[in-house]
């Protein structure tokens, strides 16, 4: 290697290590900046009413998101229902069962696939699997696209945690005399269940605050939750939910509208970072195994 | 199976035979296998489903209207032109800014947390960038529709046209603020955290000796850095990238709110609104009026579909290769 002068080196190291310290400035008064407005613009928004009235319509000042508060928990609680116990038992399959077997490696390229689809794919998935043959919005079918985008998530992080619990617990509850399915579920899960708590409840928060696939599914409505399935028993009727009403009044030429728009951002930074922090506090542990 | 019968689930089960109790759960594992691979192959089962799907309803477009959406710009409903060029366009370039200003800045910021600053800064820095790629793109969106489209408007964009830049023709035209300019920004902000996470885990499974052995050298932090850490975790910095990618790729709501969206041309102007294809579908989707938009659009969705999944199945080949060659863990 031709010899290069120190200075030269030194020249570009500090040019190197400057730029990382500014770049990471930028990266962090970002952060700062949005929480900062998001803060700034929506604690306004948050009243007894925010909580507890549904949208104003037209001209009308006041009301609240409470039907959409309450949409958006019973859609991610649909999704959650169906996303995380086949993401939990898939991951017992490839970490256990398939380990570098042929399914297994193809379940896992298949899963890391999904991961990458585009949440409005899932979104129009959902749409062309139950909302055209059906001719019904409803909140199940946003629980679906949501489910879709949260099982590949929730297996990948299970599986992982689920590989950290070392083989020779595995083989001590084998040679005990018990089970696979007890040594598995008795001793491998109860071992790594700090990380699975952990990784179940970041994938739901994760895609609590999803929109895109809400758009042609869940739509969105003025009014209270009249069935999850539909309005009246039968598989329909648009359902209210944050993400949708954010994006649909922050395009609207009303302030309290937009304002009521800042108010459900708030909620759903609050919710998804104070989780965020939460999990990772109680279960600070989950990263070792 | 009767409890007098020999264990031949255990093979060779000397021992299972002393002990009749076993018998109970002949069927629990067997059972339980297949009951974890029928959860694990739901997953498959849905992208199989999801494929099936989407060509299903984009059949009538892909029959009556052939190859001509990839060929062509314009999409008006009402003359019955489909054309999906534009939105790909859009999408590209939106995606290939994004990672031209995310890459660098992610990686910059992975080198400061790993190797310049005190691990309890490093910790808190990078769980706040954590906690950024966690925000969701809503919230980026809004953010992104308020705050920087009129600063953009008002300052950023004729500060830069009053530069000598603005005589390129990439930054001419008026500036509106509802740009491909803007979308690209906030499109990067929103993939800069993910990447400089994922980057950072990485390059802190650098081995402690082999960097230790390059300052003993007398290399400087960015040699080390460039030539020792980047080496060593090339492949899990290459799959952060690409998973960054196909983020941006499929993007809709931080893209949507700031691109301007329905401006179905080939921008000339960073300046100049545009589209995405997930921006497409988000604004036109709801409102179609006739089945042959409608199908159209589910094939729109297919395409998009179709290129995160051919950047996956490429990026993953390359990984494995990447691993094979380096020895890293990813």
């Amino acid at each position: 290697m031709a010899p290069r002068s120190v200075r030269r080196r030194r020249l570009v190291n500090t040019v190197i290590t400057t730029s990382s310290w500014i770049a990471a400035a930028i990266g962090i008064f970002v952060m700062g900046w949005i929480v900062v407005t998001v803060v700034v613009r929506g604690i306004g928004a948050w009243n007894v009413a925010f909580f507890t009235q549904l949208p104003p319509t037209g001209n009308d000042p006041g009301g609240g998101l409470a039907n959409a508060i309450v949409g958006t928990l019973v859609i991610t609680f649909g999704a959650a229902v169906v996303g995380l116990p086949l993401g939990f038992f898939g991951a017992i399959y490839l970490s256990e069962f398939g380990r570098a077997g042929r399914v297994a490696t193809g379940i896992r390229a298949v899963t890391n696939i999904v991961l990458g689809v585009p949440s409005i794919v899932a979104g129009m998935f959902a749409y062309a699997l139950l909302v055209l043959p059906s001719h019904h919005y409803s909140g199940f079918s946003a629980s679906v696209a949501l489910a879709f985008i949260m099982l590949p998530v929730m297996t990948r992080t299970a599986e992982d945690v689920l590989n950290l619990v070392p083989n020779e617990l595995r083989e001590s509850a084998l040679a005990m005399g018990a089970p696979r399915w007890r040594a598995t579920l008795g001793v491998v899960v109860k071992a790594a269940r700090a990380g699975l708590i952990t990784g179940a409840i970041l994938a739901v928060v994760r895609v609590a605050g999803e929109t895109a696939p809400l758009l042609f599914t869940a739509l969105s409505s003025p009014y209270w939750l009249s069935g999850f399935f539909g309005p009246s028993g039968y598989f329909g009727g648009p359902t209210a939910n944050l993400t949708k009403d954010i994006y649909d009044f922050s395009q609207q030429p009303y302030p309290h509208l937009i304002q009521l728009a800042w108010g459900g951002s708030l909620l759903i930074i609050v919710a998804v970072l104070g989780v965020n922090v939460v999990t990772r506090l109680l279960f600070q542990r989950g990263k070792e195994w | 199976m009767s409890s007098g019968e020999v264990d031949i689930s255990t093979p060779g089960g000397a021992g299972a035979q002393t002990r009749p109790r076993r018998h109970h759960f002949a069927f629990g594992d067997p059972l339980f296998r297949w009951f974890t691979i029928a959860c694990a192959a739901t997953v498959a089962l849905a992208m199989f489903l999801l494929i099936g799907v989407l060509v299903k309803n984009s059949w009538l477009a892909i029959h009556v209207l052939g190859i001509k959406p990839l060929t062509h710009v314009a999409y008006n409903p009402d003359t019955n032109q489909y054309g999906a060029l534009s939105s790909l366009f859009g999408t590209f370039l939106t995606t290939i800014l994004a990672m031209l200003i995310a890459v660098p800045l992610a990686l910059a910021i992975a080198l400061l947390l790993v190797e310049l600053v005190h691990p309890l800064v490093s910790r808190v820095v990078g769980t706040t960038i954590e906690m950024l790629a966690a925000v969701p793109s809503i919230i980026f969106g809004m953010w992104g529709i308020f705050i920087v489209v009129p600063l953009m408007q008002r300052h950023i964009e004729p500060w830069i046209q009053a530069t000598p830049l603005g005589r390129l023709g990439i930054f001419g035209g008026s500036p509106v603020g509802v740009d491909v300019f803007t979308a690209s920004i906030v499109l990067s902000l929103m993939i800069l955290p993910f990447i400089t996470a994922v980057s950072r885990d990485v390059l802190q499974m650098v081995p402690k000796v082999v960097k230790e052995a390059g300052y003993g050298m007398g290399s400087t932090t960015y040699e080390v850095m460039r030539k020792i850490s980047m080496r060593y975790a090339l492949a899990g910095i290459a799959g952060a990238v690409f998973l960054g990618l196909g983020r941006a790729l499929g993007e809709t709501m931080a893209v949507s709110m700031v691109i301007g969206a329905n401006f179905f041309t080939i921008p000339h102007s960073l300046f100049q609104s545009g589209t995405t294809v997930s921006a497409t579908l988000a604004l036109n989707f709801p409102e179609s009026q006739s089945k042959l938009e409608t199908s159209s659009l589910i094939e729109l969705a297919l395409i998009l579909f179709v290129i995160t999944m051919v950047f996956q199945v490429v990026a993953q080949l390359w990984l494995a290769r990447a691993r094979r060659m380096t020895g890293s863990r990813a």
